[in-house]
Formats: structure tokens, sequence, C-alpha cells
């Protein structure tokens, strides 16, 4: 397919992306390109300019910070994920949900930080991310910020990355023996999600993130504050649970109605919390 | 620091050959495979990322060659379908899919190959499961998925 005449370069320098994305109007970041590539064959989207993140090895680095967080260049891959030891170490349950991402041929060319800078409201990693209570460091011209989940993912297609920034980094705490799950239904196995939550439970307290019910991922707070203090015991986490589903205000499509949607997310996070209550560590 | 362009020399090694050539920034890696170095056997079935008929190995991964520039693929080692065995040789896989007619129309094939060559050289003997897994990202619309996966597997067992 013939894309639209588009403007490229190829950064040597994090310092050289910024500021080619600061002084040209219309400019973009491009990362594995399995998202913003499809959408400009499609005029769906069309930039000006393509800042090609290829060459950036130091955004294709996983390690850990002094302080145990375990820190994901922006550029790493879905199947670098799924073949890290400090993921597995740390924290497995982003190698397990990359691996149901797409396919093996979209796993080794899409990225963490195109999945969560999309912010396209069907995707795996922003409700995950929230319930891990990750953060994001975006770089720009005045220097470097770092937010919160909460913070980062404003609504579809739209994040806490301004124009002229770059998301750098993705920043998640170590599991200090906490337990981490994921659930939802998916159009054909790796497909869409029609619903997904992500929960982390540490101790006797959970998180809960909601996907696909709204342009961001909805942090089910009622849930987790019915749960603070319980025994994880299957009943207890469907009764709190319960009124999660009547909160939410969710679309409805070809795949779902919101009717259909409400009930997932509660049959959703009953599985993720008592999935991640069975993975603590005591 | 060079500014944006529209056109770029790309130098990149293509089945064991090394090629140059200037190019619009537009083009789809796909695209500068069949029309500019004439290697056919690529295929376009979708153009939408989700079929798998165009994949390739780039620096020896499955990726899907309509969803990359073809400026992205600078200094990469390429192979098409056309670089799994010389003229006239058929690789053990090219083989168990002859064998066990793992195509009807053969549109989708050289996807498949692409797919599940990579497959055996990272996992010589495969499962049924991990088959299917590994091919998640090639649609065959002749619905000949049991005889496609029966030759992946029986490849691997000969190995």
């Amino acid at each position: 397919m013939l894309l639209r005449e588009v403007e490229y370069a190829r950064p040597a320098t994090v310092e050289e992306a910024i500021s080619l994305l600061g002084t040209h109007d219309g400019a973009r970041p491009l990362a594995g390109g399995q998202t913003l590539v499809n959408v400009m064959k499609a005029r769906a989207a069309a930039p000006d300019v393509l800042v090609d993140l290829g060459e950036l090895t130091e955004l294709r680095e996983i390690g850990f910070s002094s302080d145990g967080m375990l820190e994901i260049g922006a550029m790493v891959t879905y199947a670098q994920l799924m073949g890290s030891s400090e993921v597995e170490v740390s924290r497995p349950i982003l190698a397990e949900v990359a691996g149901t991402i797409a396919d093996v041929q979209v796993r080794n060319r899409g990225t963490i930080g195109g999945n969560v800078c999309v912010s396209d409201p069907t995707n795996h990693l922003p409700p995950l991310l929230v319930a891990l209570d990750a953060t994001f460091t975006i770089r720009g011209g005045n220097g470097e910020r770092t937010v919160s989940a909460d913070e980062f993912f404003l609504g579809v297609y739209l994040t806490a990355v301004g124009e002229g920034e770059l998301l750098t980094k993705v920043n998640v705490p170590p599991s200090s023996g906490a337990g981490d799950g994921f659930a939802g239904l998916t159009v054909g196995r790796h497909g869409t999600y029609v619903v997904n939550a992500a929960a982390s439970v540490s101790g006797d307290a959970a998180r809960i993130a909601i996907g696909c019910v709204g342009a961001s991922p909805v942090r089910a707070e009622a849930m987790e504050e019915a749960l603070a203090g319980s025994d994880f015991s299957e009943e207890a986490v469907r009764k709190a649970a319960e009124g999660l589903g009547s909160s939410l205000d969710p679309p409805s499509d070809v795949h779902g109605s919101g009717d259909f949607r409400r009930h997932l997310a509660e049959v959703s996070a009953t599985r993720a919390v008592m999935q991640a209550a069975g993975r603590r560590k005591a | 620091m060079p500014g944006p362009v529209t056109s770029m020399a790309v130098s990149l090694e293509i089945n064991g050959e090394q090629v140059e050539l200037e190019v619009p920034t537009r083009r789809l890696l796909v695209h500068f495979i069949r029309d500019d170095l004439g290697l056919t056997g690529t295929h376009v079935g979708c153009d939408t990322g989700n079929c798998g008929a165009c994949t390739v190995h780039l620096d020896g991964e499955p990726v899907k060659s309509c969803m990359l520039l073809a400026v992205q693929a600078e200094g990469a080692k390429i192979t098409t379908v056309e670089g799994l065995a010389g003229d006239g040789d058929l690789t053990a896989l090219q083989q168990a899919f002859n064998e066990h007619h793992a195509l009807q129309c053969g549109y989708c094939t050289p996807g498949m190959l692409m797919s599940a060559t990579a497959l055996l050289e990272s996992n010589p003997s495969p499962t049924e499961e991990e088959v299917r897994v590994a091919l998640q990202g090639n649609i065959c619309r002749c619905t000949g998925y049991v005889n496609i996966v029966d030759a992946v597997v029986a490849a691997g067992n000969t190995r």
C-alpha cells in the first residue's frame, strides 16, 4: 500500500530525537510501528515527520535502579519482555501478558513504549501497568519528569507525553512478595480484548484496574476497599466485585453490549484478583 | 545530525546478497522486496498486518514486512522464502509441506514457511500446540491448518 509522503529521520541519540520532535510540526516518534504504520496505511494518521527510534539502543535495555525498580526502556519489544531474566525474577506477569499480545511477528517488533503511548483502550499493558503501580519517565527539551500510571493515561490515544517529549522508560516496583494476575475475554485466542482486568495483591491489599470499559484504565477502587484485610476466599472476592459493573459506563459495540461488559468487568476482576492472591508469597 | 528527508539510501543484506538502493521513505519493506528487488515470493495478502503472507526474517526473527518501512531495515539481514533453499532444492520443511499436502492455493505458503522455519530454528522438535502458537500470525483462507501443522511437526521429527 502506498503511504502518504512522509519525512523520515533516524536520530542517533535520545537528545537528537527530542530535538527533532520539538522542532518539526507534525512529528511523531516511530517505535516498532506495529500500530503506527498500519494507521498510516489507512490514513487514519498522517504524521508529517517520522522520528525513528530504532537506533536508540539505550531505550532497548531492561535493568534495575539502585532502589530495585525494574526499569524497562520504551523500545523493549514484547519478545524481549518474554525472554528477560530481570522480568522473570521481578514481575513475571509482564512476560506472561506480553506473550498473549497478537502473534509472534508482532511480538518481535511491537514495543512497551508504543503499546502505552498509543493508549488504545483495548491494549493489554495499560491496565496491567496501572495495577502494578508503574511510573513513566518522560524526557523533553526541559529535562526529565516521572508520572504515575494514574496520571499517564489521559484518554483514548492520549497520554501525558506532550509535544516535543518522548517516553524513555517504564518503571515497575519490585513485587516484594505481591502476586499479580490478569484475566479477561478476547475475540479469538490472542485477539482484541472485550474487557480485561489486572490485579496485584500484596499481603491483604489489592490494586485492580479494568481495561476496555472507558477511555483509559479504570481503577476498581470500591472493590479494592472492600478487599482490604480480606482472606481472599473466592466468596469474599466475588462479593467485593459486586457493584463494580454498575459503577462503570462501558461502550457497546459489535463485540458486546455495555451491559455485557459490566458483567465481564466483575468476572474478569474476580479472576484476576484470585490469580494474584494465589501467587502471593508469604 | 541529518534532518528529515523523503528519500534515502537503504543498504541491507538479502538472502546473502548485499544491496543498496535509494528509496522513498514511505516505501514499505514488502514493496521494496517485491517491486524494487523483484523477489515476488513474499506475498501481500491483507495489507493490514493481520495475515502474515508477507512474513520475512529480519536479523533471524520473523516479522511482517508490510508493517515496516524499507528504511527501517537499514543494515539488517533479511531472508525471504527465496533464501530458504537453493534453486531446485527444498528444505526439510518445504519437503514436509509437499508430502503433507500443506497447501491448496499456496498464497499464504511463503509466510507459513518463514514463520515455521523460525520456530524450527529455536525449537527443533515442536509440539502441535507450539506450532499452532507460532503460526498464529499466519492466516490460511483455504482453511488448511491441519495439514500445515502436521507438516511442521513432521519436519521437526525428521531433524
